[in-house]
């Protein structure tokens, strides 16, 4: 097999096992970002998204600050994604309140906090550079992602949470659905539609707290949106809508992990996000819903029936 | 004196400018919901000063606003294909766009080599105020001196260059903004064409993105084009207030914060400084925020 290419040789999990439990583990992020994010993406909570996953910048920092303070390395993963995940929470929270109680709209709502809490957690790191303690360079593979240097143990824990996030989605899928497309229609026959939000907003929350490891923190969103907007390509129904977009937010992170293994200098995060770009723009022209091709063949059937 | 005037004068004015002109246009971002494009903004610019630089070879003034607004505008013509021919939810359009586009420009960035030698991509994010430096001051003299202010930093030049031409076009089209800020509908029985003037706007927003990104960071723009404006929402109804406020709240926040960041701790014999573009865009939200407990106009009824 050594005349394989070795983006072959990777793809094909004949690299290093470290390097297979990596891609998986990606993969596996991949897939529950993808299918999280057709609800995001259907209930307008995508750009949400993007301020809550910069808004864990701060609580990666404080967790740093706590962990080392505490006498543990500064690395400690759940020290820093307990520290991301809270953040992350008062970030929506102030997104919510800001929208409801004061005349701002959404989206300045949304800017402004994600702004000053990635901010804040610039000033963060400013500090922690100061701080006489080693491990502050693991801090930067937050921003942009990494899978060089990562333990078997965190592939495994982050394969174990897009599980646990995909087995969610189905249990509420019709409810999901319902609200997505009429939320007032499944209001007036009694679900919690509140309830519901909110456990999407949650759902988001966790893919974007264990993604923040290999795609990081700017780039995150991305997973949220491109492989949903590439899924509505290719099937109306919301069931195969979302396994279409689980398995290209899979293939996008796994492929992106191993062009990322092989070549130097290749950020984790934005190869990814570059991966499945692309397949967003195929998705544009061969959809086999409301791809271009199909909509200009109907077009063309429609006209010569005339 | 001689130091403040090398350097902490020059990022001071750096980080102030840019407070100013990305403010200063951000107030017809707030009031036409458009907030996410300075985001947006902020990222697409990457790829276009990475690939102008790899081309051309110079940091020159013109090669990164030629490469910026070309990346801009290119963005804008994708998200546009996005929503109108493949018919793309406007956000997740916004949204797919830009992060491809500074996933392009991080890749760039490393697989040129760029990173290590001209861009920093942690200094694009985070900005880098501080490397704005004025070695050829001498004194309070220099102020006046023209060979000693012709070393300033070459960033000044450009961000008082957008400084300007976003004033400009501001008032003299201030009439047409106002419409199209508050009453689109009216603009259109009026003569004022919207879809024009909403270009005159994000064009502005490209251009004074393109003069802030590399001399303050990503961050810092974002933080500008909406939260002083949004501030001073919070305090009156009336437009004209509402923008000279807003340039007070982004003048306030790169001088004190700038202070609060490398001053106040130099002051007090503490050798940590805070990374000035960071705690400008931190206090700018805090202005923020204080507005919306306790300022005027906090609740009125939102735009519709």
């Amino acid at each position: 097999m050594a005349e394989l290419h070795p983006l072959l040789q990777v793809l094909l999990l004949q690299a290093g096992y470290n390097t297979i439990v990596v891609m998986l583990g990606a993969a596996a992020l991949g897939a529950a970002t993808g299918v999280v994010g057709v609800f995001a993406m259907l209930r307008r909570r995508a750009l949400v998204a993007d301020a809550v996953a910069h808004a864990t910048l701060p609580g990666v920092a404080l967790g740093f600050i706590l962990a080392v303070a505490l006498g543990f390395s500064g690395r400690n993963l759940s020290f820093l994604l307990s520290g991301a995940a809270l953040t992350a929470v008062l970030a929506a929270l102030s997104i919510q309140w800001i929208a409801n109680r004061t005349r701002l709209t959404e989206d300045t709502a949304i800017a402004s906090v994600l702004a000053t809490f990635f901010a804040f957690g610039i000033v963060l790191l400013t500090v922690i550079q100061t701080l006489k303690t080693g491990g502050q360079a693991g801090l930067d593979i937050y921003l942009l992602g990494a899978t060089a240097g990562m333990l078997r143990e965190e592939a495994i824990t982050l394969a174990l949470f897009a599980i646990a996030v995909a087995l969610i989605v189905a249990l509420l899928f019709k409810e999901l659905t319902l609200i997505s497309f009429d939320a007032d229609y499944a209001r007036a026959h009694g679900f919690p539609v509140r309830l519901l939000d909110l456990a999407i907003l949650a759902l988001v929350l966790v893919v974007v707290v264990i993604g923040l490891r290999i795609v990081g923190l700017v780039l995150i969103v991305a997973l949220l949106i491109t492989p949903p907007a590439a899924a509505r390509f290719w099937s109306d129904h919301t069931g195969r809508m979302t396994v279409v977009s689980g398995a290209i937010g899979a293939f996008s992170a796994y492929f992106g992990a191993a062009i990322s293994a092989i070549s130097p200098d290749t950020p984790t995060g934005a190869v990814i996000v570059l991966v499945a770009f692309f397949l967003l723009l195929a998705s544009i022209v061969f959809g086999t819903a409301r791809g271009l091709l199909v909509r200009a063949i109907g077009a063309r059937n429609l006209r010569r029936a005339a | 004196m001689i130091s403040f005037l090398q350097i902490d004068l020059p990022a001071m004015l750096v980080g102030t400018l840019a407070a100013l002109v990305c403010a200063l246009i951000g107030n017809f971002l707030v009031l036409t919901r458009q907030s996410m494009l300075g985001d947006a903004m902020g990222h697409v610019v990457l790829p276009g000063i990475v690939i102008a630089f790899v081309l051309a070879g110079t940091t020159a003034t013109w090669v990164m606003l030629t490469g910026a607004f070309a990346a801009a505008l290119f963005s804008a013509m994708l998200v546009e294909f996005f929503r109108r021919v493949a018919r793309i939810e406007a956000s997740a359009a916004l949204g797919s766009v830009f992060t491809a586009m500074f996933a392009l420009g991080v890749l760039l960035l490393e697989r040129t080599g760029v990173a290590r030698t001209t861009f920093d991509v942690h200094h694009i994010l985070f900005g880098n105020i501080e490397t704005a430096i004025w070695p050829a001051a001498t004194g309070v003299a220099s102020l006046f001196d023209p060979t000693a202010l012709a070393s300033l930093p070459p960033q000044l030049g450009r961000l008082a260059f957008g400084l300007a031409v976003v004033a400009l076009v501001v008032v003299l089209l201030f009439k047409e903004l106002r419409v199209i800020s508050f009453d689109p509908d009216f603009a259109r029985t009026v003569g004022i064409p919207p879809q024009i003037i909403g270009a005159v706007v994000v064009t502005l927003a490209a251009l004074a993105a393109v003069v802030s990104l590399s001399a303050v960071g990503a961050i810092l723009l974002v933080a500008m084009m909406v939260c002083p404006p949004a501030t001073a929402r919070m305090l009156t109804d009336d437009l004209k207030t509402q923008v000279w406020l807003s340039l007070l709240f982004a003048l306030a926040s790169g001088v004190f914060g700038y202070a609060i960041a490398v001053l106040v701790p130099l002051a007090f014999g503490y050798e940590i400084s805070l990374g000035a573009a960071g705690t400008i865009a931190v206090l700018s939200g805090l202005f923020q925020l204080v507005a919306m407990l306790f300022g005027l106009k906090r609740g009125l009824p939102k735009l519709t």
